[in-house]
């Protein structure tokens, strides 16, 4: 409890599924926060697999990492990355040589608390799976966005996450849908919303459409949430809206449909 | 059961352990540890079922247990417990879970009046069954919530669930030909009534209403709850 009334707030990203978008999210979340004036660090704990280094374009800066620092040869200040345009926005980057067993949950515990002196937002991005990575990601949560995408497999994996975080007394966590293809919802080719909420019966705080803009911004290193044309970019800014307690209304993605008025019911935003 | 600490019997597919509920946890452990290693030959490779009874067990020392024989190359294959901080823990440690619903040692009630007020065994399980959750049951299954897909009940009994069963069921399990499985909409995964697979029509065209399933003739038939 003490932890909590510290200043920042741990924000876990995971999904069970990869490649469902958790990198992304944890990029553009930190992304968008930091633009709301928030100082935000956000921690790859993908040990062996990093990669959100590459998705927030400061690969070439790394000198040091999560590893590092857990194992005493660095100071934590000596990781933290700062970003290319927002000075307000840090990245822990994952140690890429070693694997999960090298960080335990403990160690993220510790480490956050130290971060949550410094930072507003802390947003760790899990692994995929359930085993250690997960772990370590899980514990010092005070919040879980759990990542899906419209597919049966994805919600399947999401579930047990679900499950899991329950059991570990974290939740409840609140859900991403991401790479929605609305007209292919509308033809009844892909689960809605509501087949998806209706399944896992947490609250959605977003809904990502699909973008081709995510895909090119993610190779450029320039996080999609920071071109103001995109929708989706759009959508992650509203979301770390709603993150910092904003009640905001849904996005209408299609002008001509009141589809996404009913899906409002669905959020948190009261 | 020699010196009540610990139980052990042989059981279909591996040995069953039972702990003792209210003895020093620790006791108990150091006890089994003895067990195990007075006849090692005997316990050799084993899959182990652990029955914990009611006590709760955290997760740490569920995770001590589990290393405990694990460092005997015995693999713990399944918690059966009836408190629900020692099944999350169990979860929590991605371990199997039982409800135990029978108890050996417990005596069962003598002064019969009306014997469907008996009381047959039974769970109620106050939360939705997410997926990768499992619940064996020698009983019946109640389960106020859903039952998602990927989520599995396999009951000696009838299973009954207030909310949409979109999971795996096997009633009667061990052969109980009058199971029954009743659920406020009926889209399993899978449904099996002692032995029986049921035919599933296609979920996408029914209409989500009450209903019930039942063997007739050795086939399974779903029928709507408004009779």
């Amino acid at each position: 409890m003490a932890a909590n009334q510290m200043r920042g707030k741990v924000v876990t990203i995971t999904s069970g599924k990869g490649g469902v978008g958790k990198t992304t999210t944890t990029a553009n979340l930190g992304v968008a926060l930091a633009r709301l004036d928030q100082k935000v660090v956000v921690v790859d704990t993908d040990i062996g697999l990093r990669n959100l280094d590459v998705i927030m374009g400061l690969e070439n800066r790394i000198v040091y990492d999560l590893v590092d620092v857990v194992e005493g040869r660095s100071k934590l200040k000596q990781a933290l990355i700062k970003h290319k345009q927002l000075p307000e926005l840090y990245l822990i980057p994952a140690a890429q040589t070693r694997d999960k067993t090298a960080v335990s949950p403990q160690d993220m515990i510790q480490i956050t608390n130290e971060l949550r002196k410094e930072f507003d937002f802390i947003i760790l991005d899990s692994p995929a799976g359930i085993e250690r990575g997960f772990r370590n990601a899980l514990a010092p949560a005070d919040e879980v966005l759990i990542v899906t995408n419209p597919e049966v497999s994805a919600v399947r994996d999401a579930d047990r996450i679900i499950g899991l975080i329950e059991a570990q007394n974290k939740g409840p966590a609140k859900l991403i849908l991401n790479r929605v293809k609305m007209d292919m919802v509308k033809r009844g080719e892909m689960l809605s919303p509501t087949d998806v909420t209706d399944i896992l019966a947490i609250k959605l705080i977003g809904i990502i459409p699909e973008d081709e803009l995510v895909v090119s911004a993610s190779n450029n290193g320039i996080p999609v949430t920071l071109n103001e044309t995109s929708k989706a970019g759009m959508a992650y800014r509203n979301i770390a809206r709603r993150l910092m307690g904003e009640s905001v209304p849904f996005m209408p993605l299609e002008s001509n449909t009141g589809f996404f008025q009913r899906l409002a019911k669905l959020f948190t935003g009261d | 059961m020699r010196d009540g600490l610990v139980a052990i019997k042989g059981v279909k597919d591996g040995l069953l352990v039972s702990l003792n509920e209210s003895e020093d946890w620790q006791r108990v452990i150091n006890d089994l540890a003895a067990r195990i290693d007075e006849q090692s030959s005997f316990f050799a490779g084993a899959k182990i079922s652990v029955d914990i009874g009611t006590r709760p067990v955290p997760k740490y020392a569920l995770s001590s247990l589990k290393a405990l024989l694990e460092r005997r190359n015995l693999m713990l294959s399944v918690i059966i417990s009836d408190s629900d901080t020692t099944l999350e823990a169990a979860q929590a440690l991605d371990l199997r879970t039982a409800i135990a619903t029978e108890k050996p040692g417990q005596p069962q009630p003598t002064d019969t009046i009306n014997p469907e007020e008996d009381g047959s065994p039974g769970v109620l399980i106050r939360r939705t069954l997410r997926s990768g959750r499992i619940i064996r049951s020698a009983g019946h299954v109640i389960v106020l919530g859903d039952v998602n897909p990927g989520a599995e009940i396999i009951a000696h009994g009838d299973v009954i669930v207030w909310g949409v069963l979109r999971g795996s069921v096997h009633a009667g399990a061990e052969g109980d030909t009058g199971a029954i499985v009743c659920a406020l909409e009926m889209t399993p995964m899978q449904l099996r009534i002692a032995g029986v697979a049921a035919q599933l029509p296609n979920p996408k065209r029914r209409t989500p209403a009450p209903e019930i399933a039942r063997l007739e003739q050795a086939q399974v038939v779903i029928i709507s709850w408004n009779r």
